[in-house]
């Protein structure tokens, strides 16, 4: 049986008095990749965000390899370079080249030597077709090639899990694919991975198993094929449908 | 308890005389904000104007004002007067000129800005209502502007404020001068007088400035 | 008739005089982005108790005239076994004054950087250390710049106050010589002469960065 890489149990998360995210429990396997669908405002964004220790959460637990990660301020910087996270708006740092953003954190906090690390830096930025782009600044970049180096930004640091939050909600439609490729390709080669997005196809295509959020509990999970063809509650069922509504349209 | 040098400052009328001073430069910055108000407006219409001269003469003024020192101005007044014109200025009229030069030229960039920031569609209203230029200007683009004006002409009161103190400088008898008379006068009966007379001028100061720069932080923040 | 023999023979005293001015000026100038840029991470970090000493600071500093801060430092601290010599008394009046302005500068820059940069930092593993050093203040430093080189021009001609303090700097020269000679349109010329000689310099190279700045990022 494969190891559980994050492990949540009772997490609750307030904010100003509302809860987001309500007595929620979930795990993730090695190699698995979930996608987390819901409304918008059902948590999702904020679910990944008390992963990686952004959000201070009320009460529960969140577990990297068994490794709690919320609310121990001292490793926690450590503990999140075992997560990997890909935000919705292009982070990059538009002081550094695409090189200094991915080369910066492996040299400056995992001591990696700088030799080692650019080797590694050009070789997967070749997997993801930027290999000329290496010495560009951000601001020379278009959305989908910024979002790609983000995401290598993230990789190099050999990350237990990936997350990804809504990575293609604010590119144009046509760079939309070639995000969506990086994450599928990283999918085959096993990595772990948890994705919000609101690509309907492309999470048929990806996950394994799909999870699904409203008002900060999960209401249902199970494979795509399941979720898709076959989903068992009156919310879900909802979703879907004005998503199948929207394709019509 | 060490002699701080403040009991000097309960004897006679000194502490009453050193606000005498310090009213002074409050008179001198508020008589030449009045001043540069209007002729600020002047300039900064003169700015927006088309004309290369004049556009560049006033582009000039303001550079080289804003590039010299305070000091410098005071002293080209004060003593380059005596000297080319044959004046015998008085300190606090040389202190108005200058302050009336600077505050114009600060002004002015102020109102330049101000009525560039104005959507051109304004001045066209105004033609189309068959309104003169002039008449423009005053019932429509002056309104828009001045209010955006009062806080930044507050704020320009500090600094002058502010900068009275160098008036000194030219012999203007002001609270610092007060202050070391005071201390002159006491030297034998309290030596550490300069001690508590610096440190009081210091504190009436910044609760002039301090003051007036709250109340224009609180009108930014109220017409922003 | 313009004196050129008295020109001549009162160049190297403004010459020195210039130098002297420049001098401190560099000295009150570095000391002052040095308290600048402590006062700015104490108000952005919001470290309890020092931030409020640094909020005070800033009142004080900026609401009072530097010529008062001299007299005080000079004349005043004394009396209370404080000695310090005029060239002290400047640059730390100096560096009093423009740490609130520096100070001000750098809280914009900080400000100015998008919290999702921090946090993709963090996210990467740093911690607040070194987001601060390798991510937001290279940033907020660049946006900084052109307020930077405001306070800097600002600060040079606050200089012209040291005469006060019995310093030997240009204005001390300049009205030296009008008492002396009764060469007021010479001695005024230079004085003008050689501030520019100072401050235009600064002042055009900030107009250049500020059009840098506005019209281009990173990577141009």
């Amino acid at each position: 049986m494969a190891d559980t890489v994050l492990e949540i149990r009772n997490l609750v998360k307030k904010f100003d008095g509302h809860i987001i995210l309500n007595d929620l429990d979930m795990n993730v396997q090695e190699g698995e990749v979930v996608v987390i669908l819901g409304p918008s405002g059902c948590g999702k964004s904020t679910l990944l965000r008390c992963i990686n220790g952004l959000e201070e959460i009320q009460s529960g637990s969140v577990r990297i390899q068994g490794k709690e990660i919320s609310g121990t301020k001292e490793n926690a910087g450590l503990l999140r370079q075992k997560v990997g996270m890909v935000f919705q708006s292009y982070d990059l740092f538009p002081h550094l080249s695409v090189l200094g953003n991915i080369m910066l954190s492996p040299v400056k906090v995992q001591k990696r030597k700088k030799d080692e690390v650019k080797e590694e830096a050009l070789e997967l930025l070749k997997k993801v077709g930027l290999a000329d782009k290496a010495d560009s600044y951000p601001r020379q970049l278009s959305g989908g090639q910024k979002q790609r180096v983000a995401i290598v930004r993230a990789l190099i640091l050999h990350p237990e899990i990936l997350l990804f939050d809504e990575v293609t909600a604010a590119l144009d439609p046509e760079m939309v694919r070639e995000v969506l490729d990086v994450i599928l390709s990283l999918a085959k080669q096993g990595k772990t991975m948890l994705i919000v997005t609101h690509e309907m196809q492309f999470a048929k295509a990806v996950a394994d198993r799909i999870v699904f959020i409203d008002e900060g509990k999960i209401m249902e999970e199970g494979t795509a094929k399941e979720f898709f063809e076959h989903p068992q509650t009156e919310r879900a069922k909802k979703f879907l449908h004005v998503f199948s509504f929207e394709d019509v349209r | 308890m060490p002699d701080l040098g403040l009991e000097v400052l309960m004897k006679g009328n000194n502490l009453l005389r050193l606000f005498d001073g310090l009213w002074i430069a409050v008179e001198i910055s508020l008589l030449s904000i009045v001043i540069s108000i209007p002729l600020g407006i002047l300039l900064g219409i003169l700015m927006t104007r088309k004309n290369r001269l004049v556009r560049f003469l006033t582009k000039f003024y303001l550079e080289f004002i804003r590039i010299m020192p305070q000091l410098v101005l005071l002293f080209l007044v004060f003593f380059g007067t005596t000297r080319s014109m044959g004046w015998n200025l008085p300190g606090e009229t040389a202190a108005v000129i200058v302050f009336v030069m600077w505050g114009t030229a600060e002004m002015g960039d102020l109102v330049r800005s101000a009525l560039l920031s104005i959507p051109g569609h304004q001045y066209e209203s105004g033609k189309a209502l068959g309104l003169s230029r002039r008449q423009t200007y005053f019932y429509i683009i002056l309104p828009q502007t001045l209010r955006r004006l009062i806080p930044v002409s507050i704020n320009l009161i500090t600094r002058m404020i502010k900068t009275t103190s160098l008036i000194l400088m030219i012999g203007v008898v002001e609270v610092l001068k007060v202050g070391q008379q005071i201390i002159e006068a006491n030297r034998m009966v309290s030596p550490n007088a300069a001690f508590g007379v610096f440190l009081v001028i210091f504190i009436l100061y910044f609760v002039i400035c301090w003051s007036v720069s709250m109340t224009a932080r609180y009108l930014e923040r109220k017409w922003s | 008739m313009v004196d050129f023999a008295y020109i001549e023979r009162v160049l190297p005293l403004y010459e020195r005089a210039a130098v002297l001015t420049v001098q401190l000026g560099i000295e009150g100038i570095l000391l002052s982005i040095v308290i600048g840029l402590v006062c700015a991470l104490i108000l952005y970090e919001k470290i309890p108790v020092l931030r409020r000493f640094v909020m005070i600071y800033i009142e004080v500093s900026r609401n009072t005239p530097l010529l008062v801060q001299l007299f005080f430092m000079y004349y005043g601290l004394p009396k209370i076994g404080i000695v310090l010599t005029p060239e002290v008394c400047g640059v730390a009046g100096l560096a009093f004054l423009g740490g609130s302005y520096m100070a001000e500068a750098f809280r914009s820059g900080l400000d100015s950087v998008e919290n999702i940069q921090r946090e993709s930092a963090y996210s990467l593993g740093m911690n607040r250390m070194q987001a601060m050093c390798y991510v937001i203040l290279p940033q907020a430093v660049s946006t900084s710049i052109p307020a930077f080189l405001a306070n800097i021009i600002f600060l040079l001609k606050e200089t012209s106050v040291f005469s006060a303090i019995s310093l030997m700097d240009l204005m001390f020269t300049a009205k030296d010589l009008i008492g002396l000679y009764y060469k007021t349109t010479e001695s005024l010329a230079l004085l003008v002469v050689f501030y520019l000689m100072i401050l235009l310099p600064v002042s055009i190279v900030g107009a250049v960065v500020e059009r840098r700045v506005r019209y281009a990022g990173f990577g141009a």
